[in-house]
Parts: structure tokens; C-alpha cells; sequence
């Protein structure tokens, strides 16, 4: 028999014992354990799971599209795909970096740069980290959703602008939401959110962003939606129609394609707004999408300042469009007879030094209708010396000058009606008189936007109403003002613009049209002195055109301006003027005509049905 | 006293536990698979089941002194296995663990070797005929079952190579270890845990990979502590009462790793909550103090070393595997044995428990 098979040991009844014992004192800590995660913690883990097996996804309310006063598409929304990286997962996200970066194409330094943005989020809030799937970006999530489990495809609205550049730096542009107003809106946006960063896009953000819904499912543990929970439905933005008419804007895009300047056409009875540009602009497609940071730093230093909306934020010398100013000052202060008349000779001289009119050969005897008519700088200039800085100041400002008009429109600027206490108060020293003289016929201190010389001319004509302007149509918070004018002031003020138009020597003669009482003030604002001008022996300037319709109480308005023309006011800027308007008077009487031969207009004519052409197209 | 061993003299208290534990083990298969591209597979565990049990009445047919008296053989044949699996066996998922019987069934050496480990240690202590083990004995133990478990790790296949351990450490226990050499033994091994495991962050990255890869292809995008992180999640939500039988979320979903196997304990203390894992917990409890009973009563020293051996490797798998579920141990590979799916570990258990009832049969035979 082997030696280890000899049984003369006793079983070592002690130890074994000391097993057993050890064993159940293990199992009790086992279960400490289990109860430790099972009672004492699960509510936390029962969250967890929850987090786990429901994830969130948003559904994007499509922003309401804007309209024209007829109901044609400006602007409208299209479904598209964003890809989302969750980042609940340090680890797996690390590791899968390489993957994503080859397959969507995306460096590695903005992958970084998104998630180093997104940081101080909570962790389970995925980043947007592709904006506008390609069919193979989103074939390649789809694909890898096995492996690469971080990726989520997210229907997203994107912005459409059809008419491209079109009324763009009225329309404004969307973006995603910045950080201070992620921090503003208390919860209400969440990062990556769109809303509206400029022009109409930022004034009705409210009314054009809709309400996000959220769709809640539950996913395996590859992220595979198993099932829908529960569904909360997006509520769509509000539309909002312009007052824009599309083909008053279409025309006045046409006539200053590559014109730098701006142009403001408006409802001189009611303030709405038919058409607005500014030029050069920008494709706000471009922003629907993000924007990359070299492209947007382009738009920003780009010395054209494609961003301005020149119609209300360029703040320009009048030149001789504020003739109109002083001309209802000498009338309504009564400070000079009607019937002063001066002689030109082409220059003057005030307070020892030379003033030039802008006919070399000058005017000859003028009075005030012929000073208009051929915009006599000396007959101004004596005004002017006569009336002084304040009372021009207080028509000018009473006219609307020198002051923002509360136009619906973010970041508008006021320009400058100067004046003595002005002067006092910024400059510190006392008015120089000299000054008044330059000043009389729209050059030095004084300086206005594009849509202050409309709301002027058009509150001039119509005896001293200022409407406020705005771009919603039937818009409920229509507000005028008041500066009441005498009809006489009126009417001779109105006959001198007529006249400018529509009488041979008149400086707009060119702009006249068949049936419509177009008036109208040129105006040509020197962007240096006549002197200086002619050493240099170029003559860039600003070439303005403000025309209505017709003569008294009119209906239409418009101001426009072309910058860094060597051309005149009236042949530069006029035309389009002239256009818009006789555009206006185009569309009214065929409106009439075929009212006129339906026996019984039961439908009201051209304006189409509102939503029929706001579908989601693809 | 008896001159045959008889089959009614089987240990039909310890079957009737090892019935319920596996009776829950299919259930759970079964809830955690049946809605998944695996469906069925709890049949495949009954199969294993029935294989087991008949490998069970197999083991216990032959004298566990006739299987002593082959220890050496046995262990010779365990090692140049294992160095054959090195060599040869094919490589499943980055790690070579099997070897290839014509194309059924895949053996995996290193279960058998935990078979003879317990064979051969039972042997060994039984020759050193002592109270008191002298520090050569304690050595020669050591080298014993050092050679096969590093063959083991080799593979790699830490979680295996571990279960070895314990039948050493045990068997030294009850031969009568030196309170001094236990002290030493204790802080080396205190000094060796975190050493190995800076070895495996910092020296075998990769190693560490391909077990993880191995033992969760599935799943193998995401880290071991993800897969930690999943499980107390299940565990945690379960609550008190249990989300209820196939309502398990982190279960039914897939959150668990591995929910059929390894962590098959998590995917049931979610679905069944802190009752069932007591009831688990004590049904093992149960087992391992029934296994003791059974090494008292047994007519040897050797039986008694057989026993205890079983005994502590299914004690330190429950012990690792339910630390591992609530996150007090790493990933390691080591099953649930009776509940977790699988073959060679199924068969493992029920030759281990064939060798009791085998000590058992023959405690009156003379």
C-alpha cells in the first residue's frame, strides 16, 4: 500500500470547521454588498438604466418662413441631417476619434475644438460635430453602428433662402446660438440651437422659432432604437408675411447689381416697407449651414462691409436731398419772405471763404421753386446763413433726421442732425457758422441713413406725417408722428420736386414717366472737398435719389443711394428710383384693370394662397 | 458497512441544491437570451447539463484511490497538454485555449487541469503525513501548482490560472500550515495583488486587450470598466423586489456584458432583484457547507483533500464572480459554476462534484 494511502490520520474536524465558517462569513458580505448597490443605491442605479435604455431625441420645430406681401417664399426650412458625437464615454470616445475623423472627413483639431466647447455640458448632451450630412456621411453612421456607437443622426431644419442674396441683409441670417445667449435664455436654448443673429431673421426670432418637440425611445446597448416611448410633437414657427413686395425687390437687386449702396422703397402712407438692399451683401445660405471661420472672418473685415444694411445703418451726408429740409424751413419759420430770390454766379463767399455751387457757370437769378428744380447750392447757402444751425436743426430733426426711425430692424443707427448744444456738448467749443453754410445743402456734420431721407420726403408731401417704418405687413403697431407742415409749405415744396423731375432744367429731367406724377430730389454728396477733389482729379462721390408718388399724399416712396459713383445723384441712383416706382404704378393698374373686367371679383386677384407655397420640398 | 459503493449512497441533499442552482441558471439563460439572435440557448445549457451529469456517474464509478495512485501520470498529461495547446491548439479570439477533437468538441485543457490539480494536491498532502507542513512541503505545493497555472496564464487565461490557487491554499490550510507562513503568505500576496495589477495597465496593455477581446468579443469596443459599470447598474436597478422575470432592461437590452455567462449574476439580480440574489447566494452557501460536511465525513485524509479541493475552487469561483458583478473585482473571466453558460465549465463542475460523491460512496467501504 502507498504511504500517502495509509488512513492513520484523523480528519482534522477543526479546520474544516474554520471553512465553513469562513465561507458563511463570507456570503454575508456578498450580500452586504448586493444590498449595498440593491437598496442603499438604486434609486441612483435605477437612473442610470433609465439613461441607459432612453435617450432623447429632439425634434426640430422648422422656423416659420417669411413671406412676401403676396405670399411668395423668401425664406423657408427643409429637413436635413446633423451627426451627433455623445461623449458619455471617455474611453470609447478617445479610441474612436481616428475612425470618425476618416470617415466623415473631419480634422482632428475641430473635433477637439467641438468637444473642448462642449465641456461644461453634461455629459450625456451629444455634439453636433457634422452640420449637413452627405448621403455618405450618413451612410457611414449607419454603417458603423455596430462599432461606432457614439455616432447619432439627428433630423435637424435647416434655413432656405431661394432668392439667395435677395432683401439678405433685411432677411438677416441664422446661426447657431452663441454662448452668452445660451447663458441669456435660461435653459431655453440648448448648445447647437439655430436662432436669428441679424435683420429679420433676429427681430421675429420669437414668432419665426418654433417649439422643439422630443421623441424619447429606447435603445439596446449599440445604441439601436428598439421602440418609441413617447412623442411630443414640434410645433412649428410662425410664418410672417413682409410687406415686402418681391417685385419691387427684383427689380431694384436688378438695377444695382454691383453697386455698392442701398436702397429703401416704402408705403408712404402706411411706413410698410416694399423693398430693401443694400449692396455689396451676402449669400445667407451660407450661414444656414455653419460657417467656417475663415469665411465668416472674410465677410467681417471685408472693407465693402457686405454686413451693413447700408439702408439703415450707412450713415451718409444728404448732399442735396436735404434741400427739401430747408426748403419747408425758410417756408413754415417764415424767417425769409417766399419770394427771396438770389443771384449765382456759381460761388459765394461766407465768412471769408469760397463756397461753390455746383455749376461752375451758375444759376443766374433764382428763387426758391428754381433752386430746387436745379438744386442752386448758393441760394441755399444764403438760407441757410439766414435761418441759422437751429432752426435747420429743428425742422431737420422734426423731419425725422438725425434720429432712428423704430424701424423693425435690429442695431439701426441715427446718424447726426447737428446743432449748437451738439457741438457744445462733444466738441466743447462754440458752432462755427461757417459750418451752417455746408451744412445748408447736406454736406459737413450732418449725416442720415437711406430710410430717414425716405420717411422725410414722404412726411414732407404728406403735410408732416411721419409713419414709423416696418417690414410686417398689416402690421398691428403701426405708429406715425407728427410735425404738421402748412399746405402752402406743401405745395411749393412738392411743385420744386415735381418740377425737379418733370421740368427741362430739372435735375432728374431723364427720370420723368408717362402718368405718374413722379417727384424727387438728387442729391450728390462730395466725399471731399471741391478743392481737393480737383487736385486729386478723382470725383468719387455719394449719388443719392429720393422719389415719390404721387406729388401730394403720396403712395410710394423711395430712397436710394450708390456710393463711390462718379456720376450725379440723379443719373446714378435715379433710375432705380424711377424703375421701383413706375414698377409700383405697373402692378396697381393691372390690379385695377382686372378688377375692372371681372364682372364679379370673387377672389381677390393675384395674391396666392399663403401656405399653398410654403410646402417642404424633397 | 457496505462492501460496494451504491449509487443511493450519492449525496442527493447536495444534488437537490446543485438541481435548484442550475434550475435557476437555465432560467436565466433563457430570460436573458430568448429575445436575441442567441434565442435557444438554454437548451444548449440542458444539454450540457445532462452531458455533466453523466460524466458525473462516470467519475464516481472509479475509486478516487485508483485516480490518486495516476496522480503523477495525470499531472504529466495535464502539463504536456497544456504546452500541446501551446503549441498547437487553435486560436479562438486571441487566445489558444483549446484543442481541437475532430471538429465536435473543442477541449479545454485547462479545465481538466483544475480537475487534476485537486487530484494531485490531494495526493500530496495526503503523503506528507503531518500537522505540520514544513516550509519545503509549502514550496514543493507552490511549484506544483505554480508550472500549470503560469501555463495557463500563457494562454492567456488569467481567470483560470487564479482557480488554481485556492485548492493549494486551502488544501495547505487544513495540512496544517504555520501561523507564521500563513502571515507571510497573506502580505505577499497583499504585496503581489496591486503589483499585478500595475502589470496589467502598465507592462501587457495589450494582453490585457486580448482577454478582455476573448472573453467579450461582443462587446470588445468597450473597457472592462464599462462592462463593471453595466453590471452594478443592473444589480443596482434590480432594487429589493426584482424588475421581474424578462423585464430587465439592462438585461434585455444588452447592457450587461456577457448576461448569459459570466455575468449571468447581474442579469439576475436585476430580473429578480436582492431576494433572488440572496436565494443564489445561500443555495451556494448551501453547496459549499454541504461539500465540508461531505470532507469531514469522508474515510480519509486523501477523500477529505479530494473534497476540499472541489470545495475551494467552487468557493473562490462564486467569490470572484458575485465580487466581480457588484464591481469589487476585475473582469476576469471566471463564471458562475452551475449557472453561468457553457460547456467545458458545466462538465468541469459536475466531474468535480463526481469525484465527492466518489469520496462519498466509499466513506464505509473498506
Amino acid at each position: 500500500m502507498p504511504s500517502w494511502n495509509v488512513n492513520d490520520q484523523k480528519i482534522p474536524q477543526g479546520r474544516l470547521a474554520l471553512v465553513s465558517y469562513v465561507s458563511v462569513v463570507v456570503v454575508v458580505l456578498l450580500m452586504i454588498g448586493f444590498w449595498k448597490l440593491q437598496v442603499v443605491q438604486s434609486g441612483h442605479f435605477a437612473d442610470l438604466a433609465d439613461r441607459n435604455r432612453t435617450r432623447s431625441i429632439p425634434i426640430i420645430a422648422p422656423r416659420g418662413p417669411m413671406l412676401d406681401r403676396e405670399g411668395r417664399v423668401l425664406v423657408d426650412s427643409y429637413p436635413s441631417f446633423s451627426i451627433l458625437l455623445l461623449r458619455d464615454d471617455p474611453k470609447s470616445l478617445e479610441k474612436s476619434l481616428p475612425q470618425i475623423e476618416e470617415g466623415l472627413g473631419i480634422s482632428r483639431a475641430d473635433l477637439q475644438q467641438e468637444l473642448e466647447t462642449a465641456k461644461n455640458e453634461p455629459k450625456f448632451q451629444p455634439v453636433v460635430i457634422k452640420p449637413a450630412a452627405s448621403q455618405a456621411d450618413i451612410a457611414f453612421v449607419e454603417s458603423h453602428r455596430a462599432d461606432l456607437p457614439l455616432l447619432e443622426l439627428m433630423m435637424v431644419q435647416r434655413r432656405r433662402y431661394p432668392q439667395n442674396e435677395m432683401a439678405a441683409n433685411t432677411i438677416g441670417y441664422v446661426g447657431e446660438v452663441s454662448a452668452q445667449q445660451l447663458e441669456d435664455s435660461d435653459g431655453h436654448y440648448r448648445p447647437g440651437d439655430i436662432v436669428g443673429k441679424a435683420g429679420l431673421e433676429r427681430e421675429y426670432n420669437d414668432q419665426l422659432e418654433g417649439t422643439d418637440g422630443m421623441r424619447r425611445v429606447v435603445v439596446n446597448s449599440v445604441g439601436k432604437v428598439m421602440r418609441t416611448l413617447d412623442n411630443v410633437d414640434a410645433i412649428p414657427g410662425k410664418p410672417i408675411q413682409l410687406s415686402i413686395d418681391y417685385d419691387l425687390q427684383a427689380i431694384a437687386e436688378a438695377d444695382m447689381a454691383g453697386k455698392t449702396g442701398a436702397v429703401v422703397a416704402m408705403d408712404a402712407r402706411t411706413g410698410e416697407i416694399l423693398a430693401m438692399l443694400s449692396k455689396p451683401t451676402f449669400d445667407p445660405n451660407d450661414f444656414a449651414v455653419r460657417i467656417p471661420q475663415d469665411e465668416w472672418q472674410k465677410l467681417n473685415t471685408d472693407k465693402n462691409t457686405p454686413l451693413l444694411n447700408r439702408a439703415i445703418q450707412a450713415q451718409l451726408a444728404p448732399g442735396s436731398v436735404f434741400k427739401i429740409v430747408m426748403a419747408a424751413a425758410m417756408l413754415e419759420s417764415k424767417a425769409i419772405p417766399e419770394s427771396y430770390s438770389v443771384y449765382c454766379p456759381g460761388h459765394a463767399n461766407f465768412y471769408g471763404r469760397e463756397f461753390h455751387c455746383w455749376r461752375p457757370q451758375g444759376h443766374g437769378t433764382v428763387s426758391l421753386h428754381n433752386a430746387i428744380v436745379d438744386s442752386c447750392d448758393v441760394f441755399f447757402y444764403n438760407v441757410g446763413k439766414q435761418l441759422g444751425i437751429d432752426k435747420i436743426a429743428y425742422y431737420g430733426s422734426g423731419l425725422g433726421l438725425g434720429k432712428r426711425t423704430g424701424i423693425d430692424l435690429p442695431s439701426e443707427e441715427p446718424g447726426l442732425m447737428p446743432s449748437e448744444p451738439w457741438v457744445e456738448r462733444v466738441f466743447h467749443h462754440k458752432w462755427y457758422a461757417g459750418e451752417t453754410i455746408s451744412v445748408a445743402i447736406g454736406q459737413g456734420a450732418v449725416t442720415v441713413t437711406p430710410i430717414q431721407l425716405a420717411r422725410m420726403a414722404a412726411a414732407v408731401a404728406s403735410g408732416g406725417t411721419l409713419v414709423r417704418p416696418h417690414l410686417l405687413k398689416n402690421d398691428p403697431n403701426m405708429k406715425t408722428e407728427s410735425f404738421p407742415l402748412s399746405d402752402n409749405t406743401v405745395e411749393q415744396v412738392t411743385q420744386g420736386l415735381y418740377g425737379v423731375v418733370n421740368e427741362g432744367g430739372g435735375t432728374a429731367y431723364h427720370l420723368r414717366l408717362q402718368n405718374i406724377d413722379l417727384c424727387g430730389k438728387s442729391g450728390t454728396a462730395q466725399l471731399m472737398s471741391y478743392d481737393a477733389a480737383n487736385r486729386i482729379g478723382t470725383k468719387k462721390m455719394d449719388g443719392w435719389f429720393v422719389g415719390f408718388a404721387p406729388r401730394r399724399n403720396p403712395e410710394i416712396v423711395v430712397a436710394a443711394i450708390v456710393q463711390d459713383t462718379v456720376e450725379h445723384g440723379g443719373e446714378a441712383a435715379g433710375p432705380v428710383v424711377r424703375d421701383i416706382v413706375k414698377t409700383y404704378y405697373d402692378k396697381k393698374n393691372a390690379r385695377t384693370q382686372q378688377t375692372a373686367t371681372n364682372d364679379a371679383p370673387a377672389q381677390p386677384p393675384i395674391t396666392k394662397p399663403l401656405v399653398a407655397t410654403v410646402g417642404v420640398q424633397q | 458497512m457496505k462492501d460496494r459503493p451504491q449509487v443511493q449512497d450519492f449525496d442527493w441533499t447536495l444534488l437537490a441544491i446543485v438541481a435548484a442552482i442550475c434550475a435557476l441558471g437555465v432560467m436565466e439563460i433563457y430570460s436573458s437570451t430568448h429575445a436575441s439572435a442567441m434565442a435557444g440557448m438554454h437548451w444548449k445549457q440542458l444539454m450540457w447539463l445532462g452531458i455533466g451529469i453523466a460524466g458525473m456517474f462516470l467519475i464516481s464509478r472509479i475509486d478516487y484511490h485508483t485516480l490518486l495512485d495516476q496522480a503523477p501520470v495525470l499531472y504529466m498529461a495535464g502539463v504536456a497538454g497544456l504546452l500541446v495547446v501551446m503549441v498547437i491548439g487553435s486560436t479562438h479570439l486571441g487566445a489558444k485555449r483549446w484543442i481541437s477533437l475532430g471538429g465536435i468538441f473543442n477541449l479545454q485543457v485547462s479545465e481538466l487541469m483544475k480537475l487534476i490539480i485537486i487530484i494531485v494536491l490531494a495526493r500530496y498532502f495526503s503523503e506528507v503525513r503531518t500537522d505540520r507542513l514544513t516550509l519545503p512541503d509549502l514550496v514543493k505545493v507552490g511549484a506544483l501548482t505554480i508550472v500549470p497555472a503560469a501555463l495557463i496564464l500563457k494562454q492567456p487565461d488569467l481567470g483560470t490560472a487564479m482557480v488554481l490557487l485556492p485548492v493549494a491554499a486551502v488544501g495547505a490550510f487544513i495540512a496544517g500550515i504555520e501561523w507564521k507562513h500563513l502571515a507571510i503568505g497573506v502580505v505577499l500576496v497583499a504585496l503581489l495583488i496591486p503589483f499585478g495589477w500595475n502589470m496589467r495597465h502598465h507592462l501587457k496593455p495589450y494582453q490585457q486587450q486580448r482577454i478582455e477581446t476573448f472573453l467579450h468579443p461582443e462587446e470588445d469596443q468597450r473597457g472592462a470598466g464599462y462592462q463593471i459599470l453595466q453590471s452594478e447598474i443592473a444589480v443596482g436597478s434590480g432594487g429589493f423586489w426584482g424588475k421581474g422575470f424578462g423585464k430587465g432592461s439592462q438585461n434585455q437590452l444588452g447592457f450587461v456584458p456577457v448576461r448569459y455567462s459570466d455575468f449571468i449574476l447581474a442579469a439576475l439580480a436585476e430580473e429578480q432583484g436582492f431576494i433572488g440574489v440572496c436565494v443564489v447566494l445561500l443555495l451556494y452557501l448551501g453547496l459549499i457547507l454541504r461539500l465540508v460536511d461531505n470532507a469531514q465525513k469522508a474515510k480519509d485524509r486523501a477523500g477529505m483533500y479530494v473534497v476540499m479541493g472541489v470545495t475551494a475552487i467552487l468557493g473562490f469561483h462564486v467569490l470572484v464572480n458575485a465580487s466581480m458583478v457588484i464591481g469589487y473585482m476585475p473582469v476576469t473571466g471566471i463564471p458562475l459554476p452551475l449557472m453561468s453558460y457553457g460547456g467545458s465549465s458545466t462538465a468541469f463542475v459536475f466531474l468535480a462534484l463526481g469525484l465527492v460523491m466518489n469520496v462519498r460512496m466509499r466513506r464505509f467501504v473498506n
